[in-house]
């Protein structure tokens, strides 16, 4: 038993490094896609202290938007414009219509609010798509669907091209992020509004423009996230559940910090791959990778309430 | 004018306490209890008990549990559903262990196998607030629902890998399984609802509430002023597991009839989280008006089409459901954040100084 637990899973690791190297990247990949979802996730919290349950449909959402526009005879990339076009009339619906009215509401009430839009894009999106499961355009994208090589040490390792071009786009997008939070005037809004709303619009920042600019890039990043997932595994309803995988990454990396997130996002992405290929299948069963990540980050927690790169948690009374 | 409390004088602390301070509130309650204890069982039809007599009394359990919970004790937390299931399993493994045991009885002890993987998971809490709490409690949703699967033991290694109620009869009356009659059913549920109630009422005005009320509003405040914060959160999701451990046998064992392990995802959970939100946090009759909302809406929607003779297919308006529910979510949280307890309270006060505006 102990054996099993502490040395054959690692004599197992070095016995076939390459196998290693293939569940790692396996692991990195859905990991990249984790934090592209967590981004949204914080980025939203950050602005406005709600905890946008709904971000996983919205990557359902667009990427549904985006094949059900191509299927009717779009070009691929006018269909990625519309699509855009798409998630910014939502953000400023959800705005409008939600947000809006429930201004300085209790923490929870505005959760329950976004599990409301939830059910309501889930109904939507059926009957406007249907439920069956469709193909992402891949290839009209020009995303490249090919595999590389490599043969590391003598073994074989498999890296599939979408991979690498969702784990670069993602990359970009990260950049891209921070730099525009960081150095334009409109993510310094952004930025203002998290650390003290009072203060924010006592500076003249608008909070509807904010919030509205906020769901839109959320939804930027649900695009993305779903072409890269879509990619994978095709588009359906089941995408809603990796949005699931999103929270103990929060929770990781803590809820307001955009690198808690990427990090939370890989660490936990690998760490289950490699739970589940050396410990889940051979002595639990398999299919641990549903719990392994809640469970992770409930015991990190234990230690840091706040997540690994939250920020602290200062109580007064 | 109904409601004129003029002339009901209390002259005493007790009075002033009880459970009825203004006579019209017992009133109304009595004729609540007889209709739902005498005239429904007489009137309604067995659609209406499968649809929505006996769901909407099994859900209003579990969301009393829940909002004991999150309501009371300002936890919130995601995992009902995985709790219910607990419940579920544990009176399975009873009934199929021991099958000389009461029926009832393996329905209210299983509540206490729940309770004890409640506090379990509760501990984290001691440490753990708000929002990181909320997703540490779907751990226990994930990984109970995993267990559920994986666990041959818990359902008897049976090739489908569900559970199947058995008939069980009381005093020689079926009252679980394919034999048991609807009616008979009802009035179990009914019988463990109404007890479980009067439970939650009085421990949520007795001591024990007030120190969870105290936790909920400010944890820290509460422990300078001399409360002890483990066992306060500890007995809260006892409390809450318990009850809720119970809703769960009696969701599948006066219910559903079988359940597999999906049945407890996490859909499960939120629908009871909708119902003690939309109906109020922190109140008891709320849990009764959100699950008359919850679980009637669908009920009426699924219907109104038919009625109306339009020509939608059912898979459509289960989909239109789903977007009904979301959109009536956030209308209900928009007009009224506090749930439709807080509506009733205001009406009754409006009632009570009729006609008079203030």
């Amino acid at each position: 038993m102990l054996n099993d637990i502490f040395i054959k899973p690692f004599a197992d690791m070095a016995a076939a490094p390459d196998f290693l190297l293939q569940v790692l990247w396996e692991g990195l990949v859905s990991g990249i896609l984790y934090a592209l979802i967590a981004l949204g996730f914080v980025l939203i919290y950050r602005s406005s202290r709600i905890f946008n349950f709904a971000q996983g449909i919205m990557v359902v959402f667009a990427a549904l938007t985006l094949v059900g526009l191509h299927a009717l005879g779009i070009p691929a990339w006018i269909s990625v414009a519309l699509t855009l076009a798409v998630m910014f009339a939502l953000a400023v619906t959800i705005e409008r219509v939600v947000l809006r009215p429930l201004v300085g509401q209790p923490d929870i009430i505005l959760f329950m609010a976004t599990i409301g839009i939830t059910l309501f894009l889930i109904g939507g999106g059926e009957i406007i798509f249907g439920g069956e499961n469709k193909v992402m355009i891949t290839e009209e994208l020009g995303i490249p669907t090919g595999s590389v090589l490599l043969e590391p040490w003598g073994g074989l390792l498999i890296l599939e091209q979408k991979d690498i071009t969702a784990v670069l786009v993602a990359a970009a997008l990260v950049v891209a992020l921070l730099v525009f939070l960081n150095r334009t005037r409109m993510g310094r809004a952004i930025r203002a509004l998290g650390d003290d709303h009072q203060a924010a619009l006592s500076v003249g920042i608008s909070l509807q423009t904010v919030w509205v600019l906020v769901w839109f890039i959320a939804g930027i990043i649900a695009l993305v996230t779903g072409i890269a997932w879509g990619a994978r595994a095709g588009v359906s309803f089941a995408l809603e559940v990796i949005a699931y995988k999103a929270l103990p990454v929060l929770m990781l990396g803590g809820l307001e910090s955009i690198t808690g997130a990427i990090i939370g996002g890989l660490m936990i992405g690998m760490l289950e791959k490699l739970f589940e290929i050396y410990w889940g299948q051979p002595l639990l069963g398999g299919n641990t990778e549903t719990w392994f990540a809640f469970v992770l980050a409930l015991v990190v927690l234990l230690f840091r309430p706040q997540g690994l790169f939250g920020e602290r948690i200062i109580e007064r009374v | 004018m109904l409601y004129r409390t003029a002339g009901q004088f209390k002259t005493s602390y007790k009075a002033d306490m009880a459970l009825f301070p203004v006579r019209q509130d017992a009133v109304l309650l009595a004729v609540i209890l007889a209709l739902v204890w005498g005239v429904f069982p007489l009137l309604a039809s067995e659609f209406a008990f499968q649809t929505l007599l006996i769901p909407i009394l099994i859900y209003a359990l579990a969301a009393l549990g829940l909002n004991i919970l999150t309501g009371y004790a300002g936890q919130l937390s995601l995992g009902t559903g995985a709790f219910m299931g607990v419940g579920a399993y544990a009176c399975y493994k009873m009934v199929t262990l021991f099958p000389w045991m009461n029926p009832v009885v393996a329905i209210l002890l299983s509540g206490l196998f729940s309770a004890g993987v409640g506090v379990m998971f509760g501990i984290p809490s001691l440490r753990i607030k708000g929002f990181y709490l909320a997703i540490a409690t779907l751990a226990a949703q994930f990984f109970l629902v995993w267990l559920f699967e994986k666990w041959g033991w818990l359902y008897n290694d049976n090739a489908s890998g569900a559970i199947q109620v058995p008939n069980l009869d009381m005093f020689g009356i079926y009252v679980a399984g394919p034999q048991a009659s609807s009616l008979v059913q009802y009035y179990v549920v009914l019988a463990v609802v109404t007890l479980m109630t009067l439970l939650c009422i009085n421990l949520t005005r007795g001591n024990l509430g007030r120190t969870w009320k105290a936790t909920r509003d400010m944890d820290i405040a509460a422990e300078l002023i001399g409360i002890n914060l483990l066992r306060s959160k500890l007995m809260a999701f006892a409390v809450s597991s318990y009850v809720v451990g119970v809703a769960g046998a009696l969701f599948v064992f006066m219910w559903r009839g079988a359940a597999e392990p999906n049945l407890f995802d996490i859909p499960l959970s939120f629908r009871v989280l909708f119902i003690a939100i939309i109906g109020g946090l922190g109140s008891i009759l709320g849990n009764y008006l959100g699950a008359i909302l919850i679980v009637g809406l669908p009920v009426v929607l699924n219907t109104l089409p038919q009625a109306l003779g339009l020509p939608i297919s059912s898979a459509t308006v289960e989909h239109l459901n789903v977007m009904i529910v979301g959109a009536l979510i956030v209308f209900f949280l928009i007009i009224e954040p506090h749930g439709l307890a807080r509506l009733w309270a205001l009406i009754r006060e409006k009632l009570i100084i009729w006609p008079f505006p203030h």
